[in-house]
């Protein structure tokens, strides 16, 4: 008896059905609203603008209820939406230089003009699960009754001038000086990725790349494969505006103002025939409080920088650009992943046909074999 | 769906994409690079195919998607439904009435016409990839014409095994001069690389077009003792008893009982309904 393998469009259907139930869950428990992701999943949201190259907390709060928690899914959401946004423009380069910093810290001086901002972080607590968070209501209403503004957040957003403890460096001529280039960078979303891509489109990729590939291959940096002995020059999270000058107006405004993560390290070089031995950099710059992201960036940004620099190459992967480029985009990585679970009938019956041929083959020759050592 | 161009895409993004249609039908084999765009459905489900699809249709144009060689697999209906929602071509499963087929793994048992468009889906474009990984190696081995690492590998499964232990994404030499990864479709299929109709290649991922124009050269790669060898199943369509199109094998019960269908399930049907039978037709239909 056959059993057709049909239906496909109804199971489609069905399967679509039961997805929206799972993802909403016990009816009994109250629905999130987007609000409550924006603000309380705030991190979940970062990552997704990072990774979806679209800065809109609300909309990557949408694609993070969509994907029922699934952050990946929740990027692919947004990348899809992104690409059909037209290009009205482009915006003038945001000046860091100028944040308004939530946080900003140096590994390298104890303290620096600006000053040190310990911020909102992680850091220094104590990874123990605090069970009071579970009794919510609870716990709202008592910090409620306490004080309405937490003293910290009034005393956050440091403005002004904030300059770069990388530029102290500069000064001394300790640190290699970025050339200032004024030439239109590529852009990795509008053109194919060639190879060698050069340092704009590789900030591009890894500014968009998967928090844990890039990760993962700074990692690799630090144990050895590649070592470049990078020191956090400097953190900083806050505020930027984005101007863009508006044809009809003949001038430049601010249409809005985006929190971005921005690390440069310091890192050792012991110099080359040509080059007295100087301190070398690494960037990292991505949307949100993404220190682990930006971090990881520039200490991967370093490592792909061993032409220009004058280093050898010593054939680690965090050095191989194509490499790092080619992987590092989880919306790529996660597709071509998950489709071997498609059907692949056609190509497995060829296969199948192949290995029993083979076989047929070899088992002659075996007996063949047996057969003329009998005699 | 008034929300998006017609076929989703943007007029601009279709321009580019037809231009490097244009210069992958010019240059046949010869992958083209292209600014793929992120698809609303997953890298690796056909976003290759159907951005070359969403270049070629106009509203008048006659759709079938396949995949396996049928039209109701499930990732063949989603695409499908897709160029419904935001074409709203007409769409088809006879292979004769489609103007643009888009296709995963197979190519169609009936001959194609001049006035229709193949498209196929395509995982990994590059048929060097599994033996030189990185890309700026195998654009300059293409561009010296440089296949001496392809022969090598041929020769050795032979050398190993007695034949090329190759069985779909068979490689292949377009007009003389490309080498060319002809998607996963098994090597049965690669006779019919050679046809009336305009061939397309989309990879999304990879970003790269190409095409094989009507009419054009495609030889299989071999070597003169030996040639290589269209094959399939031995044995004839049980439900309607075709002895000359690729089969699927189903397996039926727990006992290892199975049966070989025709994979192309338009072909099936068509022969089926003009009165061809298997041994596994339904027994009151064949009295």
């Amino acid at each position: 008896m056959y059993v057709a393998v049909k239906g496909g469009e109804k199971a489609i259907d069905n399967a679509h059905a039961w997805l929206d139930e799972e993802r909403r869950g016990d009816l009994g428990v109250a629905e999130l609203s987007l609000p409550q992701i924006r603000e309380q999943l705030s991190l979940a949201v970062n990552r997704v603008m990072a990774e979806g190259s679209l800065y809109d907390p609300d909309l990557a709060a949408l694609a993070i209820k969509q994907a029922r928690g699934d952050l990946i899914e929740a990027i692919f959401l947004i990348r899809a939406y992104r690409t059909t946004l037209p290009r009205i423009g482009h915006s003038h380069p945001v000046e860091t230089g100028k944040m308004a910093c939530d946080r900003r810290i140096s590994a390298t001086y104890k303290d620096a003009p600006g000053g040190q901002v310990l911020g909102p972080t992680f850091d220094y607590t104590h990874r123990l699960i605090d069970f009071k968070l579970a009794a919510e209501a609870e716990a709202e209403a008592e910090a409620g009754a306490e004080e309405s503004t937490p003293a910290a957040a009034t005393g956050a957003a440091e403005g002004g001038d904030m300059p770069r403890i990388t530029d102290f460096l500069n000064d001394e001529g300790l640190i290699q000086t970025e050339a200032p280039c004024d030439t239109t960078p590529p852009d990795m979303t509008r053109a194919p990725m060639e190879y060698p891509a050069g340092r704009p489109l590789r900030l591009q990729a890894l500014t968009r790349g998967d928090e844990g590939f890039v990760l993962g291959m700074a990692y690799s940096t630090q144990r050895g494969y590649g070592r470049n002995h990078p020191f956090v020059g400097e953190l900083r999270i806050g505020k930027v505006p984005v101007e863009m000058d508006i044809p009809e107006l003949g001038f430049a405004i601010e249409i809005g103002e985006i929190t971005l993560t921005e690390c440069e390290t310091v890192n050792q070089f012991a110099g080359s025939k040509t080059e007295p031995a100087q301190f070398t950099r690494g960037y990292g710059l991505v949307f949100g409080q993404t220190e682990r992201k930006a971090i990881s960036m520039a200490l991967v940004d370093r490592a792909l920088r061993w032409e220009e620099l004058g280093e050898d190459n010593v054939g680690v992967p965090a050095q191989d650009e194509e490499f790092v480029l080619a992987h590092s985009d989880n919306i790529q990585a996660t597709g071509f992943l998950e489709h071997i679970k498609l059907p692949h009938y056609v190509d497995f019956q060829s296969e199948l046909e192949l290995i029993r041929k083979l076989r047929g083959d070899a088992m002659a020759t075996q007996a063949q074999q047996t057969q003329e050592a009998a005699e | 769906m008034s929300d998006y161009n017609f076929a989703y895409l943007d007029e601009q993004t279709k321009r580019m994409i037809r231009r490097a249609i244009l210069k992958g039908i010019a240059i046949p084999g010869y992958q083209v690079p292209f600014a793929s765009r992120e698809m609303p459905m997953p890298y690796g489900w056909g976003t290759g195919g159907v951005q070359v699809t969403a270049a070629c249709l106009t509203p008048d144009d006659t759709l079938k998607v396949i995949d396996q060689g049928a039209d109701d697999t499930t990732n063949a209906v989603s695409i499908r439904k897709f160029f419904q929602r935001t074409a709203q071509v007409a769409t088809t499963e006879k292979t004769g009435k489609a103007s643009v087929i888009q296709t995963r793994h197979r190519i169609p048992e009936e001959p194609l016409r001049e006035d229709q468009i193949l498209v196929y889906q395509v995982p990994i474009p590059e048929p060097l990839r599994f033996l030189e990984p990185r890309e700026t190696e195998t654009r300059k081995m293409h561009a010296l014409e440089e296949y001496g690492l392809m022969h090598v590998k041929l020769y050795e499964d032979i050398a190993r095994h007695g034949h090329i232990a190759t069985a779909y994404a068979y490689p292949v030499k377009v007009e003389g001069r490309y080498v060319m990864d002809p998607s996963p479709i098994p090597k049965f299929d690669n006779p019919k690389l050679e046809s009336a109709a305009i061939q397309l290649f989309g990879a999304g991922r990879e970003q790269r077009i190409y095409a094989i124009p009507p009419f054009t050269r495609v030889v299989s790669l071999d070597f003169e003792d030996h040639p290589f060898e269209a094959s399939k199943a031995a044995h004839p369509c049980d439900l309607c008893g075709a002895t000359h199109s690729y089969l699927d094998e189903v397996i039926t019960d727990d006992a290892g009982g199975r049966m070989f269908v025709c994979s192309d399930t338009d072909y099936c049907t068509t022969r089926q309904e003009a009165g061809h039978r298997g041994r596994l037709s339904p027994q009151e239909d064949a009295a």
